[in-house]
């Protein structure tokens, strides 16, 4: 798939996963996700776009281990999935930094249930703060900063574990839209340079052809992988791709993809 | 006057001395004016005056210390045991199921009540006071806490986990010092009802303790006394107060940003 001589290992491959939720009062169980497969290869950046309540964040939770499949597995370098780990950094829509913690003490947590010494600690904190432009905020409490802020620092945190992958739910969901441009940006600049694995979350159809490098669009509930195309754009990207003809033939189509799920949604 | 407009702290602290300001007046107007009879109500000034000769030359202030003691002793009990059920109730649901039923039932029983049950188990000595205290604060407390730490942000907990916390570090490094300064202000509103537990144990068998005096004064019919020993438990549980909010304050200082 990968342009190139660059072999492509899965890293991550999702097998018949389905999720049901038992209905109250006995009637037939309410599927949230259609059984589903996906394949992502190492170093790939895949959005997963689709309608609200489509499923998206169901999978990206059962990826997570946050959430249990009814059907399939999910496996990790090989690995079945069985709960959550530091193998899989996860940043979330909602502001989830600790709010006791200083900016570099929420950057320092996974490090420190690895048991790093405190100095190896400091240094990678500050050296992701600094890649995320937090220097000069370490020591402020999260509820100093603003959204964009809060969720530079999640990203930090989840990177400064150096996990294997990053799942990221709508990460910049909550922000405004200059800010959240600006995100995508920072966000695109760290996956060019050093090229981890993510799985984006997002019904932005913008954000989803401008940071990945594969989208995957689902159709209504109950979710399925419906369409899953590779972004035909060079890295690194610099925004103004956004206004190439590349990007407008691509948006259109998903557009439309889109389009026809959210009706159906609308239906149901 | 709009609705949930703060007020200035100047002028917030004008109208809460302006109260007492009235409330002595009042007081004084009703008394010294001849409105009601001395036997059923000393004047201020009678009150401050024999609240003076109290603290001088009857050693009023060793029974202050008793009270205090008490009160503190009883509660800082209570807090010591109650502090690791209450969170292990609240972070594992199992241990909540067992206990919280009996708690619960438990926590309407007036300490009180207990009074004459305790006399005949711990006698009338200081075990008998720090029991009333104990049970009048351990079962509250026990519940509150749990509450709060079962109240933990469930998203916080599920970006513990992607940090890779096990079980045992997501309660010492998210549950506690999550619900810490919920759990202080809980501390701080139990001791508060603590000191109404006091007086009572101390109106029955004690020989020393503000209650005691009460008692005392009642058969003497001086009213002065008896409001005065009421201000003073007044004075020292507002003290209290204002330290426990300090420290809390100092403690958690992230918890008051962006309220």
């Amino acid at each position: 798939m990968r342009d190139g001589p660059m072999t492509t290992t899965t890293l991550l491959s999702v097998r018949g996963v389905s999720r049901s939720f038992p209905s109250h009062g006995g009637g037939a169980p309410t599927v949230a996700l259609r059984e589903t497969d996906l394949a992502v290869a190492e170093n790939d950046f895949i959005t997963i776009l689709g309608p609200s309540g489509c499923g998206k964040s169901t999978l990206l939770r059962i990826v997570a281990g946050l959430d249990r499949q009814t059907t399939g597995e999910v496996l990790l370098d090989g690995r079945t999935i069985a709960g959550p780990g530091a193998e899989r950094g996860m940043v979330f829509q909602s502001y989830t930094l600790f709010p006791w913690l200083s900016v570099r003490e929420n950057v320092c947590f996974g490090l420190r249930e690895r048991a790093l010494p405190r100095a190896q600690q400091l240094e990678i904190a500050d050296a992701y703060l600094d890649k995320v432009g937090l220097r000069g905020f370490e020591n402020h409490f999260p509820k100093q900063l603003s959204g964009g802020m809060q969720q530079r620092t999640a990203i930090a945190r989840a990177l400064a574990n150096n996990p294997r992958m990053l799942l990221m739910d709508e990460p910049f969901g909550a922000l405004d839209h200059q800010t959240r441009e600006l995100m995508q940006e920072l966000l695109l600049g760290i996956w060019e340079a050093d090229r981890k694995t993510v799985l984006f979350v997002t019904h932005d159809i913008d954000e989803a052809v401008f940071m990945g490098s594969r989208v995957v669009v689902m159709s209504a509930r109950p979710g399925r992988i419906k369409l899953d195309r590779r972004v035909p754009l060079a890295h690194p990207r610099h925004y103004s791709v956004k206004t190439s003809p590349e990007f407008a033939a691509l948006k259109a189509e998903l557009t439309e993809q889109v389009r026809v799920e959210v009706r159906a949604a609308q239906m149901q | 006057m709009k609705p949930l407009t703060p007020v200035d702290p100047r002028a917030r602290v004008t109208l809460g001395i302006g109260f007492f300001v009235v409330f002595f007046v009042a007081w004084g107007a009703v008394t010294l004016g001849g409105l009601v009879p001395k036997t059923f109500l000393a004047d201020p000034l009678t009150m401050v005056r024999s609240g003076w000769t109290l603290l001088i030359e009857q050693g009023f202030g060793w029974d202050i210390g008793m009270t205090v003691w008490r009160v503190l002793g009883g509660f800082v009990i209570a807090a010591i045991v109650a502090l690791p059920l209450g969170v292990a109730m609240g972070a594992y649901k199992p241990i909540e199921a067992f206990f919280e039923p009996f708690v619960s039932f438990a926590r309407y029983l007036p300490a009180s009540a207990f009074i004459p049950l305790l006399i005949l188990w711990a006698g009338i000595g200081e075990a008998q006071k720090l029991s009333v205290i104990f049970i009048g604060s351990f079962f509250q407390l026990v519940l509150m806490i749990a509450v709060a730490v079962g109240n933990t942000r469930r998203d916080l907990v599920e970006a513990a986990y992607t940090l890779g916390s096990t079980d045992t570090s997501l309660v010492k490094r998210v549950l506690i010092p999550g619900a810490a300064p919920e759990i202080a202000e809980i501390l701080r509103m139990v001791l508060g009802w603590a000191w109404t537990y006091v007086i009572v144990a101390e109106l029955i068998g004690a020989s020393s303790g503000i209650g005691h005096m009460i008692t005392d004064s009642q058969a003497l019919l001086a009213t002065d006394q008896i409001i005065f020993g009421i201000i003073v438990i007044g004075v020292i549980g507002l003290v209290s107060d204002f330290a426990f909010k300090w420290i809390n304050r100092r403690l958690f200082p992230w918890a008051r940003l962006g309220r």
